[in-house]
């Protein structure tokens, strides 16, 4: 799905979050939002996912107006910082929640959320671990987890904050490939939220490179590498 | 280095055998003598002249029906505190808003303001004398000296016990959980049974037998509004101490170690909940 982001802002009480930002990202792409802390990546983020709404502009999805779409109604499937799975539940409960939560008419049976969530853990190669409560994963299967249960709703798009802003080094670059490729199976646009310029290089096709509310740079990472646009990006990539 | 294996090395935060047998000892005179002895001094008394003095004093029609009364006030109070609890917790930790510590301070009063005070703002409010009291005694629904203005006084004074209880939880657990089951398409409702409901469900029960155990035992509010009346507004508190003043020993001991038992029962249930939910609970905290 195509995403345009049309003038957004963001104000939280007398301080801009977001200063009006316009955004265009193409169907199927990987797309980096790479900033420090307080850039706004997030905040973006959140207003893509209807968790925030914008002080002003639009979003629109495929061309269709989504900004007064509420969360429930955007259907992207998030994944969060410490990945908020429910923590009272089995990883099987946790990645059927979203086909459970669904009106009775358009509820899939019982069986067939079974399967599908069978094929989810397949798919991020844990199909053992249906049984277990989240506190008993390692960082990087939660993570995984957290993505199983985002897809499992047949999300438009993949929202990801920090995705590997809890896991240890070594863990974040054996996932780091994980996540490309489940994105490659899928074929989703993706956006994920990140500080760590070497994560976004290395996993985006699109980067986004933002600084107190604005944004500085959009571009390929080579591009990028190669031209930096302003002083803040040739800083913040080579650091 | 052969020497060094004769060395005991003590960890930073363990102290020396004297002084953890000092400290649990201090610990267990003072259950003792404070908690434990009391106890067993009620129950001593009451059967000072057998069990069936006891029982026979518990099946007088005053005593019976100051039982049903506490009971009757804990039924109403407890179900409602447990949902005002819960929708102002989940009001302040979940929102950010004005004059939020003010609220938090308002949801504690209750505990700094006297009971007796409490009672008598109930009976200014409601009483006779008052505008709305008038007109309710007119209208032949009489608040004071009567069960409205009991459950209204017992509500009062343990009104932040459940709040209290969910508050920090609540903060702590923060608001991701919520986020992650309204993104996957969960109504607000279904959010909070499915996800905030089981998160706090400790923390509200634990809040809920406080509150269950502050509103069988209140003495002081409920004494102002209920005016006493034997058989009909005396709850078990009041019988109590009204059986005592009249040298009822027997009869008010008894009542004394029933209300007791009650007290124990609630605290039992937890103890044999947290016992049978302990695996879970160890997965669900570790986290």
């Amino acid at each position: 799905m195509h995403i345009e982001i049309d003038e957004i802002s963001k104000q939280f009480g007398t301080t801009a979050a977001l200063h009006p930002v316009s955004l265009s990202l193409p169907s199927g792409a990987l797309v980096a939002l790479l900033g420090p802390s307080g850039s706004g990546k997030t905040t973006l983020l959140r207003i893509l996912g209807g968790l925030e709404f914008p002080t002003s502009g639009r979003v629109l999805f495929d061309g269709q107006d989504a900004t007064g779409l509420s969360v429930q109604e955007r259907r992207a499937g998030f994944v969060f910082q410490s990945y908020a799975l429910f923590r009272h539940m089995t990883v099987f409960d946790n990645i059927a929640y979203g086909l459970n939560a669904r009106p009775r008419a358009s509820r899939p049976t019982k069986a067939e959320i079974a399967r599908r969530v069978t094929k989810l853990l397949d798919l991020i190669q844990l199909p053992d671990i249906g049984a277990r409560y989240p506190s008993q994963l390692s960082g990087g299967q939660r993570q995984r987890v957290a993505l199983a249960r985002a897809l499992a709703i047949e999300p438009r798009m993949m929202l990801l904050d920090e995705p590997f802003g809890a896991l240890d080094a070594k863990v974040r670059k054996e996932l780091r490939q994980g996540l490309r490729d489940i994105h490659d199976t899928t074929g989703l646009t993706s956006v994920f939220v990140t500080h760590d310029q070497e994560e976004a290089m290395e996993l985006a096709d699109l980067v986004v490179v933002m600084s107190m509310g604005r944004i500085e740079q959009i571009g390929k990472p080579q591009d990028i590498r190669a031209r930096p646009a302003t002083a803040f990006v040739r800083d913040f990539i080579s650091a | 280095m052969s020497d060094a294996v004769t060395l005991k090395f003590r960890s930073a935060t363990e102290e020396t055998p004297l002084a953890r047998w000092v400290a649990i000892g201090i610990a267990v005179a003072g259950i003792a003598v404070l908690v434990f002895a009391p106890l067993l001094a009620v129950f001593a008394e009451a059967l000072t002249r057998g069990v069936g003095a006891a029982i026979a004093s518990l099946a007088n029609r005053d005593a019976q029906s100051a039982i049903k009364l506490t009971l009757i006030i804990a039924a109403i109070s407890v179900p409602l505190n447990a949902a005002f609890g819960i929708a102002a917790a989940w009001f302040i930790t979940k929102f950010d808003f004005r004059g939020k510590a003010f609220l938090i301070t308002l949801i504690d009063l209750p505990f700094s303001v006297s009971p007796v005070v409490a009672g008598l703002c109930i009976v200014l409010m409601f009483g006779t004398n008052s505008l709305v009291g008038g007109w309710l005694v007119a209208s032949g629904y009489p608040i004071v000296f009567a069960l409205p203005g009991i459950v209204l006084a017992t509500m009062f004074v343990t009104f932040p016990f459940v709040a209290r209880e969910l508050i920090p939880v609540m903060i702590e657990q923060g608001r991701a959980e919520e986020e992650a089951a309204l993104t996957l398409g969960a109504s607000g409702w279904r959010t909070f049974r499915t996800v905030t409901l089981p998160n706090i469900r400790w923390a509200l029960l634990y809040g809920v037998l406080l509150c269950n155990a502050r509103a069988m035992g209140e003495f002081g509010a409920v004494a102002v509004v209920s005016g006493k009346i034997r058989g009909q507004t005396a709850t078990m508190p009041i019988t109590i101490e009204m059986l005592y003043n009249e040298y009822l020993s027997v009869a008010a001991f008894s009542l004394a170690a029933l209300l007791t038992l009650l007290a124990l029962v609630t605290l039992l249930l937890k103890t044999a909940l947290e016992l049978r939910h302990a695996d879970q609970l160890a997965a669900t905290h570790r986290a």
